[in-house]
């Protein structure tokens, strides 16, 4: 897979870089030879039929998958068994994920704040302020004081992304998140997806949301059976995709 | 006053129903009754089976009960204050009832040291239990088992004083070195309390007054209700933390660590508890140097805190499985490292979910507690069976005091589970 036209770019510093990644679960080939440079500030959408490997890609960046060749850079860091640059990656990454995975037994805004906290080893007051700050922004900010099993989906996932937010990362990783939520709660999702993609944060996002992908995304990327088959700017992407394996996905997702 | 336009299928509702009350048989004191006691006809005919029952328990226990006799000396005394009336003859509790509560060897004269350890146990706990107290009472929590000893075994002050020092030194030098590299602190900070534990093995001995100002009272004269609450309360509070380090032992990623939590959990957990008793009474006495004498209290409070922690490891387990695998990959994509996201994220849920199972064993454990008459031990049961029951007084009151032991027994783990109950809902944040 050639490397994506400089036009797509935003900026020329590397955020993230994947070269010649495999990975196997057991015997199970499920990554084969990924090539991957995102630039700082690009908002890149993977998608692809279930089982075609995008979410183990993005879980690969943080290290929650371990991949057994090739190599990951992420802001600088390369990906090892070395616990400190796992952590180190970590903090700089955020990641929501599909059951947002929120911790039931903190508040809202001891969820924010417990990673500020523990982590970054800032003071309580000043992580409070910061998580009330992005609560605001997600437009939950009366929300605080509950538990998260008191939340809506949406609500949730929102509170999901303010957690994130809340380490200040350079890069956001989306894994399916709004594909738990009822439709009416979607859009509130993806609304704040949108307005974080405009302060020019760097992206990853599996979803099935194309009129996401069309409205945001720098880079479309279709994956199956492990392998990104094509990539490519979104406009482009959806009305001219190249190989026979994307028409079929995107006559079967856009078709009804 | 509908306002459904039965006629058209097209329907728009003008106005809204207000709530009203329920009716009558569905709420309040007859509703309950209805639905609890008569609901049927073989309901009711159940309740009044149930109630005949008690009643028929209860007519025969009573009288029993309420006319027992408090005040004599003696079983033969008693039987003639009854004249042949069918009474409890509870005057041997009255009469025996410091023997029961402290064995029949703990000076008369020290009562008030245990039993004001006792008082103070409450205070201690406190702080543990309810979580709302202020967090500065955890500083009596921190120093009462040392208080709780001197008071209890009297001697020397200097001896819990060194032991309290040792832990001191092995929290600064763990907390000074355990942030950079864990296995360094935590193997340092053993060190640094055994070195102070073996300098205090030659310095207590040297600065002892002859003349302490508690005197010292040994292990063997311990005994009777105070031995159960002592191995209980040492026992459940060590097995915990125990417990919690072995199921995480066996959820480690780490072979070898991994492979002794498993051999420990299923080698203890094959083993009945009267055999390890057993092993702590005997057998070690075989293992140990000649001449050394190993406290039995000490390596009886060793063999149950080890019988019980390997449960309450595999309660925990149950606990940490239980867990969806978000929980720990939220924490882990947040950057906590592995002793912040155990601390923070999975261990408080997955000890609220065990809390049932850990009752469970923590009951049990006190219960099992009177497992130590059987190696001639003076606990509650064991001073029943053995100088009480076997003296000329009252050789033959079996249900007094079996029932009285019983009582105790019930009031402490009803109150452990109704503590429980208690902090599962105070935990509750799902509102499902």
């Amino acid at each position: 897979m050639a490397e994506a036209a400089p036009k797509m770019k935003v900026s020329d510093e590397v955020a993230i870089s994947i070269q010649n990644m495999n990975k196997w679960y057991g015997t199970f080939h499920v990554l084969r030879d990924i090539d991957l440079t995102v630039y700082r500030g690009e908002r890149i959408v993977i998608c692809g039929p279930s089982g075609s490997g995008k979410s183990t890609l993005i879980r690969c960046i943080n290290a929650l998958e371990e991949h057994q060749k090739g190599r990951i850079e992420v802001d600088g860091t390369v990906l090892s068994s070395d616990l400190k640059n796992v952590d180190k990656i970590r903090s700089e990454v955020g990641m929501c994920f599909q059951h947002f995975n929120l911790f039931p037994h903190l508040t809202i805004l001891e969820n924010c704040t417990l990673a500020p906290i523990w982590v970054r080893k800032i003071p309580k007051r000043e992580a409070e302020e910061t998580a009330m700050h992005f609560l605001e922004k997600v437009k939950i900010p009366e929300q605080a004081d509950k538990y998260p099993g008191q939340l809506s989906g949406g609500q949730q996932q929102r509170v999901a992304i303010a957690r994130s937010l809340c380490m200040k990362p350079r890069i956001m990783l989306f894994d399916e998140p709004t594909s738990a939520l009822d439709p009416e709660m979607i859009k509130e999702v993806l609304d704040t997806m949108i307005e974080l993609a405009e302060e020019g944060m760097t992206m990853l996002c599996v979803t099935h949301e194309m009129g996401f992908a069309r409205q945001v995304a720098n880079r479309v990327i279709f994956m199956d059976d492990g392998q990104i088959v094509e990539q490519n700017e979104p406009e482009e992407f959806f009305n001219n995709p190249q190989s026979d394996r994307t028409k079929l996905f995107l006559s079967q997702i856009l078709g009804h | 006053m509908s306002d459904t336009h039965a006629e058209s299928v097209a329907y728009v509702r003008e106005t809204a129903i207000p709530p009203a009350p329920a009716p009558v048989t569905e709420a309040g004191v007859v509703g309950w009754l209805r639905q609890n006691l008569f609901a049927t006809w073989a309901n009711a005919a159940l309740t009044i089976a149930a109630l005949y029952a008690i009643y028929l328990v209860l007519a025969a226990t009573l009288p029993w009960v309420l006319g027992g006799v408090w005040t004599t000396d003696s079983l033969t005394e008693c039987r003639e204050v009854l004249q042949g009336r069918s009474a409890a003859c509870f005057s041997v509790l009255t009469e025996r009832w410091n023997q029961l509560i402290f064995g029949f060897k703990y000076p008369d004269e020290f009562y008030w040291r245990p039993s004001l350890a006792f008082v103070l146990l409450f205070l201690a706990a406190a702080p543990v239990l309810f979580f709302d107290l202020p967090r500065k009472l955890l500083l009596f929590t921190a120093v009462y088992p040392f208080l709780a000893y001197w008071l209890i075994w009297g001697g020397t002050i200097w001896a819990p004083v060194f032991a309290a020092l040792g832990l001191v030194a092995g929290y600064v030098i763990f907390d000074r070195f355990g942030n950079q590299n864990f296995a360094t602190g935590f193997l340092g900070g053993i060190a640094a309390a055994l070195v102070v534990w073996i300098l205090a093995d030659y310095i207590v001995p040297l600065i002892a007054s002859d003349d302490p100002l508690l005197p010292a009272v040994q292990s063997r004269d311990m005994g009777g209700f105070m031995l159960n609450m002592i191995l209980g309360v040492v026992c459940v509070s060590l097995s915990l933390p125990f417990g919690i380090a072995l199921a995480l032992g066996r959820q480690s990623n780490m072979p070898l660590i991994r492979w002794i939590s498993v051999v420990f959990i299923e080698f203890i957990r094959g083993v009945p508890l009267i055999t390890l008793l057993f092993v702590a009474n005997v057998v070690l006495a075989y293992f140990l140097p000649p001449g050394t004498s190993f406290d039995l209290i000490l390596r009886v409070i060793i063999m149950i805190t080890m019988f019980a922690s390997a449960y309450i490891a595999e309660v925990i387990r149950g606990g940490l499985a239980a867990l969806p695998k978000g929980q720990y990959e939220a924490a882990d994509s947040l950057g906590l490292d592995y002793a912040q996201s155990m601390r923070l994220i999975i261990l408080p849920q997955a000890l609220k979910i065990s809390i049932p199972g850990i009752v469970n064993v923590s009951v049990g454990l006190f219960k099992d507690t009177t497992l130590v008459s059987i190696i001639t031990m003076f606990d509650l049961v064991g001073m029943i069976r053995g100088p009480i029951l076997a003296s000329s007084d009252w050789n033959g009151v079996y249900w007094e005091l079996f029932g009285f032991a019983s009582v105790l027994f019930f009031i402490t783990c009803y109150g452990i589970s109704q503590y429980s109950q208690w902090l599962e809902r105070r935990l509750t944040t799902d509102h499902r």
